[in-house]
């Protein structure tokens, strides 16, 4: 690839667009991906209409960057198509490779949401009771919509990924340091994430000692000191279950760790991971004192250990019984 | 008028509200626009997942919604949090935030003026389209200038960083205030760098009044009537009727600029009503006491607009002095208030780019900024709330209701663009059938049409547009069998 310009794709499906802006944070090395690649898709910036991308051979896409996860017929549509084109495609940030945020509309489904945003939600008129439909007849002719799922996918539920680069968003250097091992050929094995694998813990400068709770806290209950293991003040940070990348800045500003970077190797359920580093911390024997500490700090298991790997992880959804949901905060327990 | 005999143009993908948006135009048998469409095809679904959430998520949560204004989110939903939890934040607490989203908004409109509405201005409308972008605008107006502008953005970024915890998506602010303060040093960088981004702005409008005003073309452009829009009028005021970003009062003002309601944002259900329609999962919000009348604008459609130009319109002036000495001389300019002029908003976001820079060092120069009292613990039992801070795009409503542990049992948000839900579509059916008669589809069309809407910068105002710089859009024409016809381009490849 070093004498030849590359082709280069980004794209987005289920996602915020922050992944995008945190690629441009890279700033003036952006004009080294230019110089190094064509763009031949990037519909937030640029260039590159579906059907020129149907009519490339397989294959002829060095590389593409998928973000966003799968959540419509046509961001299903677009990774099968964007996979048979790239050699090497990439799970760019964590909507692709775990669901993010917008996984944990696993919990509900498409009758759900659809009834609640269009049906049932404050201020809405809606006196016919319109909801949104795949196909519209309208006076002029007819409107076609994407099918909506009921479950997110990640993108490696739908298609093949070759690797995975983590983060809400990936930090811009950490992209940058994918960026350079895709063009110096420098790649992990396949199927693996491209970056550290250590702990956010691993490179948080807070002070930790011994860590026992005997209870945790809510983010609006304390003010916690600024030096301390956040951990250690009862405050639910994901640190020593997240992979580090992203130097740790959330503890730096006395939030904790809200686990964006997803699991280190060889962990396949972040949740599992995270429930086990807690529960081991709990200062405590008596099965009732322990299930106290957390109903009482822990209110909501799945968005507190899955969330931003629910769509990834065994949970993967809430159970669908006929049309309807389970509260998926009844299955997760400790 | 059988719908059989009925052609269809579509551009598709015109890239993202919420994930991405397509626009289909409807010609007769004459060849003239009959209709035009604006869809949005994806719904994300926030409002129902985040129910059973711990409430003191949601600035994590609702920041996922838009990568491109997280902050947006972050504030009004820390706003909302300020509400259910019955608190207060301390005067430090307000004054970090408000600052925070000042350099915020700074660092927004730099991108959009630059890299996405400029071009059609500096460049030039009828330039060719592989110049209309931010290469273009280096190249008419100098070679330093994408050095200033790259450093207003990798400035407002690292200060957003500094102060927020991290460039995209925070992690800062809380029920009662922020989770960190800032020290004297990290001041005296914040109002460094605040001063240059008041040069910054005066320098932008410099290049306004010279390129733009400076040619009576342009001019008659911004006037031209297929970018007019008589609508109702929303933003945020101060006690004194003047804009603000964070917080006040939600002032309407109707078509002929007199005030219609002003109201506290709790109150908002009294005030927006949401309509729907099949054929997008984007919903159109309109004033509820005027009525939806579908897509029309004049006094009787509650049709409003909610951007740059439209807070300039709903306030009587601005809150810092060099702002408010260019906000006169716009209306003055353009022939008194309102103005209804769709492609005004460029104008009027440069204005706004100069009060977020004079706020953003007036409150670094504050006394009380590096206070140590940033936030107060919450000690009422948790209820229900609303928040509200004018995004970039348009006013952001955040509403959540709680049980008495504070994990949330509803949860309704009214975000940015959605308010120009209605005004969006109006505006490209009207640029659409300004432009095509006869079945004639000129290039001049791309153009037009995307001029109509980019004016709202509706949230595909991604930071991107360093390198190619402009949207790309195709036009397909295709007879009723859905065959294409013809096919034009512009910005690809």
């Amino acid at each position: 690839m070093a004498t030849e310009k590359g082709k280069l794709a980004i794209y987005w499906a289920a996602s915020c667009g922050g992944c995008e802006i945190s690629l441009l944070a890279i700033n003036e090395k952006i004009l080294e991906v230019d110089k190094a690649f064509d763009i031949v898709m990037w519909p937030c910036a640029a260039d590159g209409k579906v059907h020129d991308i149907e009519k490339m051979a397989d294959k002829s896409i060095d590389v593409c960057l998928f973000n966003g996860g799968i959540r419509t017929s046509e961001q299903e549509y677009m990774a099968r198509l964007l996979r048979a084109k790239s050699k090497v495609l990439v799970a760019f940030g964590s909507c692709a490779g775990e669901g993010c945020i917008p996984g944990l509309g696993n919990v509900s489904n498409r009758e759900e949401m659809f009834e609640l945003n269009y049906l049932k939600c404050p201020g809405l008129d809606n006196p016919k009771g319109v909801v949104p439909q795949t196909e519209t007849e309208v006076p002029e002719g007819k409107l076609h919509l994407p099918l909506f799922y009921d479950t997110l996918k990640t993108l490696d539920q739908t298609v093949e990924v070759d690797y995975f680069l983590p983060g809400c968003p990936p930090e811009a250097d950490r992209i940058w340091d994918a960026i350079v091992a895709i063009l110096e050929g420098k790649l992990p094995p396949a199927h693996s994430v491209i970056g550290e694998n250590s702990t956010v813990c691993d490179s948080c400068k807070r002070v930790r000692s011994e860590k026992k709770i005997k209870s945790f806290k809510r983010t609006w209950q304390i003010i916690p000191d600024p030096e301390q293991c956040l951990l250690e003040q009862g405050l639910l940070c994901c640190g020593p279950a997240t992979r580090a990348g992203c130097g740790a800045l959330c503890p730096e500003v006395n939030s904790p760790c809200i686990g964006c970077y997803g699991p280190t190797d060889g962990v396949h359920d972040f949740g599992a991971r995270l429930m086990s580093a807690v529960a081991s911390v709990i200062d405590s024997q008596d099965p009732d004192e322990i299930r106290r500490i957390i109903e009482e700090g822990i209110p909501d298991p799945i968005g507190t250990f899955y969330r931003f790997s629910l769509a990834k992880s065994l949970l993967r959804r809430s159970r669908q019984n006929g049309h309807h949901a389970t509260p998926a905060t009844q299955e997760a327990t400790l | 008028m059988s719908t059989k005999t009925m052609k269809r143009i579509s551009i598709d993908p015109i890239t993202r509200l919420e994930g991405h948006g397509k626009i289909d135009i409807f010609l007769d048998e004459a060849g003239d626009v009959a209709n035009a469409y604006l869809q949005i095809p994806e719904l994300r679904g926030f409002e129902r997942f985040c129910v059973g959430r711990p409430a003191e998520e949601m600035p994590n949560l609702t920041a996922r919604i838009c990568g491109v204004c997280p902050e947006a989110h972050h504030m009004a939903a820390a706003k909302a949090l300020d509400a259910v939890f019955h608190v207060d934040p301390p005067p430090t607490g307000k004054k970090l935030r408000e600052l925070f989203y000042s350099i915020f908004y700074a660092t927004d409109h730099t991108t959009h003026f630059y890299a996405l509405g400029g071009p059609d201005f500096v460049v030039g409308p009828d330039a060719p389209p592989a110049e209309r972008n931010i290469l273009g605008v280096v190249k008419k107006v100098g070679m330093d200038i994408a050095g200033k502008v790259l450093k207003m953005r990798k400035d407002g970024h690292n200060l957003i960083q500094m102060i927020g915890g991290r460039r995209v998506h925070p992690n800062w602010a809380l029920p009662g205030g922020v989770s960190r303060g800032i020290t004297e040093e990290q001041r005296k960088e914040i109002e460094a760098r605040g001063r240059e981004a008041v040069e910054f702005a005066k320098f932008s409008i410099e290049i306004f009044n010279k390129i733009v005003l400076g040619n009576p073309d342009y001019v008659n452009l911004i006037k031209n009537d297929a970018y007019v829009h008589k609508t109702y009028n929303i933003g945020t005021v101060d006690a004194n009727n003047k804009l603000n970003f964070y917080d006040g009062m939600v002032r309407v003002t109707d078509p002929d600029g007199k005030e219609f309601a002003k109201y506290h944002a709790r109150d908002y259900r009294e005030h927006i009503a949401e309509h729907v329609e099949p054929w997008s999962y984007l919903k159109f919000p309109y004033l509820k006491k005027v009525g939806w009348k579908g897509f029309v604008d004049g006094k009787d459609s509650g049709v409003y607009k909610a951007t740059p130009l439209s807070r300039l319109n709903a306030a009587d002036g601005m809150a810092t002095p060099l702002a408010q000495k260019e906000y006169e001389r716009m209306y003055d300019t353009l022939g008194g208030k309102p103005v209804h002029h769709t492609l005004a908003t460029h104008w009027a976001r440069l204005i706004e780019l100069l009060f977020a820079a004079e706020r953003w060092v007036e409150l670094a120069t504050d006394p009380e900024i590096t206070g140590k009292e940033y936030r107060v613990l919450p000690t009422q039992t948790p209820t229900e709330g609303v928040g509200c801070v004018e995004a970039p795009r348009g006013i952001l409503t955040h509403h959540y209701a709680t049980d008495e542990r504070g994990i949330l049992t509803m949860v309704n948000l009214i975000v940015g663009t959605t308010n120009n839900n209605a005004p969006i579509n109006m505006s490209v059916a009207k640029a659409a059938k300004g432009l095509i008669k006869k079945g004639k589809v000129t290039e001049g069309l791309l153009n037009m049409v995307e001029m109509a809407f980019r004016a709202y910068d509706p949230c595909f105002g991604c930071a991107t547009h360093f390198l190619p710089g402009q949207m790309p859009l195709e036009v397909t024409l295709r007879n009723p069998q859905g065959e294409v016809i013809e096919r034009l381009r512009q910005n690809l490849g």
